[in-house]
Parts: C-alpha cells; sequence; structure tokens
C-alpha cells in the first residue's frame, strides 16, 4: 500500500475517535426525540442540552446564544440575510464585508443584491487582511450589517476581528463572522473579540459533517430560519440532530483542550514546509505569514498548473487541494487568489496544504521529497515554463 | 468530478511528451490566463505524421487530451489527421467530465494548427485545408 498524507483538513477532518465513541449512544440506545416528555425524549433533551453549554463554554458564549443548525453554510446563510432583514425594517440595505470571503458568505450578498441591497466589499491586499481603517472608511448610515471572515479558507490568513468588530459597534452596526476556519483552530472567545453573530462548522474540527452552530448575542433577535416547532428557540424548527450536536461538543472540547501544544507542533511544520518549498525556482508563498492559521500552506509554482499537480500529488499518496481554476469547475482561479493580486496564470499554479492534530513531521518530509520533482516534471513539458525560462534570458 | 482510468493513465504516463528540435510543423493553442496551453509538434514525410509530440501547461485533462491526441495521428496521413475531432479524442480517453470539453477542443485545435504551420513553411496557404483555426470559445487567444 502507497503511504497516504492527508494535507486537506481545511476542506474537512477526519471524526475523532473521542467524538465518535460520544456520539454512538444517541445513534442506538437513546433515540427518544428532546421534545418529548417521557424518560426517553428525557435523556435525549439532557444531551443536547449538555452539548449545548460545552459549546457555549469553548466560546465563553451563554448556552442560550447557540443555535444548532446544519453547518457552517446554513450559519452564514441564517446570519447574512437574517440581519439584513432587521436592517432593511430601519431602511438600512448596504453590507460591507470582504473580496476574499466563502462563496456561503458571497453567493448569499449576491442573492440580496438581487433583492435591492448594496454591497461593499473590502480589499484584502496582497498580504490577504481586511485594513480596520478601510472598514471604518467604508461604514455608512444605512450599513445594515459587517461580515468579515476570521480566517481564509485557502490562504489561511487571520483578521484583526477584534479591532473590526470595535469598529462596527462604535457606529452601531451589526457584525458577524464567518469562524468555520478559526473555531478549534485557534482561541475562539467571542466576548473578548466583541462580534455579534459568528458561525462555526463541526466537521472542520473533527466534528461530524453536517453539523453546525451560529452564535447570536444576546439582544439580537433574528428572523426565524425554519418556521415549524420549537426547536432552537422556535428560530430554527426540526427535531435535533442528537448524535450530531454531542459529537460536534466532544471535538470541539477536545480541539481547545489540545490547542496550544498542537498549534506550536504544527506552526514549526508549517514553517519547515514553506521555507523548504519556497527553495523552489519562482515559488510564493500566499497570504501573510505571520497572521496565518497554524495548519495552512499555500503556495504557487510559476509554469505548472494547480489540477496536475494536485493529481499527481494523489498519485503519491498526498491529499492536496488547488485553487486553479479546473477544480471550481469555471475557468477563473480562485477568487481569493485573485483578490491577493496574482495574475491569473499564476493563481492557476497554486496548491494549498492544511495540517491537523493527525500530522507528523514525517508527513512533511514525505511531501518534502514527493512535490518537488512533480514541480520539475510538470515544468519540463510546460510550454508556459519554457517562455518564463526564455523571458528570463 | 472524477477522471476515467485511461485519462489518468495518459496524464500519469503521458505519450509522446516532449520538445522535437527538428519538426517540420509547431503549432501552438491556448492562453496562460486560462490555465491550459499545449504546443504540438509534426514531423511529416510523404504527407504522413511520421512523428510527433507535445508540450502542455494545463491540467490533467489537458494532458491526458494532447497525449491521446498525439497518439491518434501518429503516422497517419494529414488528411487523417485533420479529420480527428475532440469528440473522437473524447471518446478515446472513455470521456471527459463536462467541465474538460474544452481541453479535448484544444487538442483537435493544437493538431490544426502544427499541420497549419507545416503548410505555411512549405509557402502553402494552409487556410484552405485547414480551416480557420479557432479556440475553444471560452477561451478566446488574447
Amino acid at each position: 500500500m502507497i503511504k497516504r498524507v492527508y494535507a486537506d483538513n481545511a476542506a474537512t477532518t477526519r471524526l475523532s475517535e473521542r467524538a465518535f465513541e460520544a456520539m454512538k449512544p444517541y445513534m442506538t440506545e437513546i433515540y427518544g426525540n428532546p421534545s418529548s416528555l417521557y424518560t426517553e425524549g428525557v435523556e435525549a433533551r439532557k444531551a443536547v442540552d449538555k452539548a449545548r453549554e460545552d459549546i457555549a463554554k469553548c466560546l465563553n458564549a451563554q448556552p442560550n446564544e447557540i443555535f444548532f443548525l446544519s453547518g457552517g453554510s446554513e450559519a452564514d446563510n441564517w446570519a447574512i440575510k437574517g440581519a439584513a432583514e432587521l436592517g432593511e425594517r430601519k431602511g438600512k440595505k448596504h453590507i460591507i464585508s470582504s473580496k476574499f470571503e466563502h462563496h456561503a458568505v458571497l453567493h448569499t450578498l449576491e442573492y440580496l443584491e438581487k433583492h435591492g441591497f448594496e454591497v461593499t466589499l473590502l480589499d484584502v491586499h496582497e498580504d490577504g487582511l481586511v485594513r480596520p481603517e478601510e472598514l471604518e472608511a467604508a461604514i455608512r448610515e444605512d450599513t445594515a450589517l459587517i461580515t468579515i471572515m476570521y480566517a481564509n479558507n485557502e490562504i489561511g490568513t487571520i483578521q484583526p476581528i477584534k479591532e473590526l468588530a470595535a469598529i462596527a459597534k462604535k457606529h452601531g452596526v451589526v457584525f458577524h463572522t464567518d469562524a468555520v476556519q478559526a473555531v478549534g483552530t485557534i482561541p475562539v472567545d467571542v466576548k473578548e473579540l466583541g462580534v455579534d453573530m459568528l458561525s462555526l462548522s463541526s466537521h472542520k474540527f473533527h466534528g461530524p459533517k453536517g453539523v453546525g452552530a451560529l452564535y447570536v448575542r444576546k439582544g439580537i433577535r433574528l428572523p426565524n430560519l425554519v418556521h415549524g416547532g420549537a426547536q432552537e428557540r422556535g428560530l430554527r424548527a426540526g427535531t435535533e440532530n442528537i448524535a450530531g450536536v454531542v459529537g460536534m461538543a466532544e471535538a470541539l472540547k477536545e480541539s481547545v483542550e489540545v490547542m496550544d501544544e498542537r498549534n506550536k507542533r504544527l506552526e514549526k511544520m508549517r514553517d519547515r514546509l514553506i521555507d523548504n518549498l519556497l527553495k523552489i525556482d519562482r515559488s510564493r508563498i500566499n497570504g501573510d505569514r505571520v497572521h496565518r492559521l497554524p495548519g495552512n500552506v499555500n503556495m504557487c509554482f510559476q509554469g505548472i498548473e494547480g489540477e496536475s499537480l494536485l493529481l499527481s500529488l494523489d498519485l503519491k499518496g498526498v491529499a492536496a487541494s488547488s485553487g486553479s481554476a479546473c477544480t471550481s469547475g469555471s475557468l477563473d482561479p480562485s477568487h481569493v487568489l485573485l483578490s491577493i493580486g496574482l495574475p491569473h496564470e499564476v493563481a492557476h499554479g497554486s496548491i494549498r496544504m492544511t495540517f491537523s492534530t493527525e500530522n507528523t513531521e514525517e508527513d512533511i518530509d514525505y511531501i518534502l521529497a514527493e512535490l518537488p520533482p512533480i514541480v520539475d516534471r510538470l515544468r519540463s513539458m510546460s510550454p508556459l515554463w519554457e517562455k518564463i525560462i526564455k523571458n528570463d534570458k | 468530478m472524477a477522471y476515467s482510468e485511461k485519462v489518468m493513465d495518459h496524464f500519469a504516463n503521458p505519450r509522446n511528451v516532449g520538445e522535437m528540435e527538428d519538426a517540420d510543423g509547431i503549432g501552438e493553442v491556448g492562453n496562460p490566463k486560462c490555465g491550459d496551453i499545449m504546443k504540438m509538434y509534426i514531423k511529416v514525410d510523404n504527407d504522413v505524421i511520421t512523428d510527433v509530440s507535445f508540450k502542455t501547461f494545463g491540467c490533467g485533462a489537458a494532458i491526458a487530451t494532447s497525449s491521446m491526441a498525439t497518439e491518434l495521428v501518429k503516422g497517419h496521413s494529414i488528411d487523417d489527421a485533420l479529420k480527428l475531432t475532440n469528440k473522437a479524442v473524447m471518446e478515446a480517453l472513455d470521456g471527459l467530465p463536462p467541465v474538460k470539453v474544452h481541453c479535448s477542443v484544444l487538442a483537435e485545435q493544437a493538431i490544426k494548427a502544427a499541420v497549419s504551420d507545416y503548410y505555411t513553411r512549405k509557402g502553402i496557404d494552409p487556410t484552405p485545408i485547414v480551416g480557420e483555426l479557432h479556440d475553444c470559445k471560452e477561451c478566446p487567444i488574447e
């Protein structure tokens, strides 16, 4: 069997053993409906309540500020459409976001634009960071919402959320952050950050897929997301995904427990990989190196195309991802790489490798042994590389 | 979106890859902005393509279609090579995902571009023989 190195933890992670064990009883023995008053229901209710308490504690929130739902995309959709509706009631139809948000945010904003909202997308500059002064300058009388992601899913840059949220507060604007890549990965304290809403997704921190949450600060009254029963304080009806929320809570607790030690280890691995890959001619690291997720490496190698790099790595047992057009199904490369000013032809040659608690130094050794020869091979058959070298001379 | 085994085979072990120093015709299509460039080299003897090679910058499908196209024209007459369609390249690869169809169009066009260059070098106007060259419509040459 060929060695496998899973280096796509920003896409999804493996379910942790602890989370899986915690979930098991709720898929077999404890199957009651939490809304039922008899013993089976009460047991299930306890589990949901406990999961909410645990998650709230990890984020320094109150349990009644945590709403369970199906994942990060649903959380982003609800936060943004909900805040837009609240704004609209007061005649506010302007939203500020950034150019490199996840599509769950950008496509929701496009939808709102079709319904008469105006959207300002802030620049993220070459380093992939939003500038607080530019946010402040963009705020208008009719700004209903500011939504800026905590950490970018492709280039891993960490935004100055505390500063941005403080500006929003000063101007009385609701502030939401898509923290899907941050929660479980870096410390997230909603009170310290001062955000009004925050999205998270379980499967990004070794919890199960299909479950996530939205933190909604007490005092913000979002309109209903799903009409029906009284679940999630009547705002998001539907029988709870008990095993899912239990697994999410267990996985988050575990991630927070190991965070400090794990991140020290991951940062070291990340930096070693970046430093060594930068020795490859005409390579570059995308996004700021300091304000960066501990497990994120995103590089471009000129003269080659990202998907062929990804496929070649897969043949060698490495699972990575690419921001090339070819993986997105459109002809444009990643909007994130374009937003930091990369020309199309360079953005096509990107590769993202993201590491989690399960990765080891041996994985980095393996990638460092396998990746450079692949770049050489693809360049040797690339007419674009031929031109780049010729122009050099 | 998954590739067929044949696509992966031609991607991992491309046939006829590399530059040809004494080529009789060289054709290049695509552009870096769209993420695909294909360059085809042909050697012609008595109207037969005796040798062919390619260099490609692009995704897995771009490399596999280039490789397959060279196999389909090698040893065949120029007439036959000009009849090569993107559909034939796709079929020979057991199909392509819909978003990758343009790669097979590029491969077809790259062969035509090489033949075109061959005629031009001989002082023959290629247009009546080869027809107008066009890139895939999503990828206009800059």
